[in-house]
């Protein structure tokens, strides 16, 4: 019985050093759903020369909360980080050089 | 204690292997993808015939699909929290929300697929169509295969066969998920929501 005990509380007590607590995660998915509403509102309001910045910067800050909370890179050993953010930083570096010897930037 | 030690994983870095080979192939993944989406951005205004993206695009629809995919990433993520904490019943029953959210996902673009065909949009109708069936019919196959995975891992968890630590099985589950899910973030911002 004590055993049982201890063995939950430091389960417990893992999952929560591990990431966040279930209404954390709830307040990230209403956060995110927010901005989800908020990307499709451009589509039908006119947010003039605003409308691309701001549209890869709620994308941007979508990507980032995924992967920082529900992926739990936040609170994780900093090599998964490298691991991760090595192959998307090669692959933006890559192709957006293979996009800029099309001339796409200057369309 | 070292994630690696707490969850029972020896290794000389002190972190489990699992996890970081699990981080190198999403890694991977993003160079996969990062090709795809660099190809349709190039060729999504090469319309020679068939419909332009603007007069097939059903935002509303694709909305409610992203909102769908998005809302199963916060399912798998009280998975892998129930699974930590050893909760059994309600690991298994996020998981399946989780897969039966996914096949909604799935159902939503077969029937988007569908309609865009009838609509005059074939694979080899134009540069667009090609390079956007690739992009979203890869990102759909990449779903798929996670909801075999979770459907697999709740058939084994009932048999109770899971090799090595199960919450670590559902976490490696999971980032796989989230990562299909960050792909469709950037493709509904990049493909649907800016204008050729």
């Amino acid at each position: 019985m004590t055993t049982d005990t201890t063995h939950t509380a430091t389960t417990a007590e893992h999952a929560e050093s591990h990431g966040m607590s279930n209404a954390g995660y709830i307040r990230i998915a209403a956060i995110l759903a927010a901005i989800t509403a908020l990307e499709v509102s451009t589509v039908y309001v006119d947010f003039g020369p605003l409308f691309l910045p701001a549209l890869l910067i709620m994308m941007a800050v979508k990507f980032i909360m995924v992967v920082s909370y529900f992926m739990h890179l936040k609170f994780d050993n900093k090599l998964f980080s490298f691991m991760f953010y090595a192959g998307l930083i090669l692959a933006v570096g890559v192709y957006a050089a293979f996009l800029a010897t099309f001339h796409f930037f200057i369309q | 204690m070292t994630d690696a030690v707490a969850q029972g994983h020896e290794s000389s870095t002190g972190i489990s292997n699992v996890k970081l080979g699990m981080w190198a192939f999403l890694g991977s993944e993003c160079l996969l993808f990062g090709g795809l989406i660099s190809t349709y951005m190039l060729y999504r205004g090469r319309v020679t015939g068939g419909p332009r993206p603007s007069q097939i695009f059903d935002i509303p629809f694709t909305s409610v699909s992203s909102f769908v995919l998005l809302m199963s990433s916060l399912t798998m993520v009280l998975a892998v929290s129930a699974a930590h904490k050893n909760e059994d019943r309600k690991t298994n029953l996020w998981l399946t929300v989780t897969a039966l959210l996914g096949a909604t996902f799935v159902g939503g673009q077969v029937y988007e697929f569908t309609a865009f065909y009838n609509e005059g949009l074939g694979f080899s109708t134009s540069l667009f169509g090609s390079s956007f069936y690739t992009l979203t019919g890869f990102h759909g196959v990449h779903v798929t295969v996670g909801i075999i995975m979770l459907m697999a891992l709740v058939g084994i968890f009932k048999r109770s066969e899971v090799p090595g630590k199960k919450a670590e099985v559902v976490e490696m589950i999971g980032l796989y998920w989230h990562f299909v899910d960050i792909v469709w973030i950037i493709i509904f911002t990049l493909v649907y929501l800016i204008p050729v």
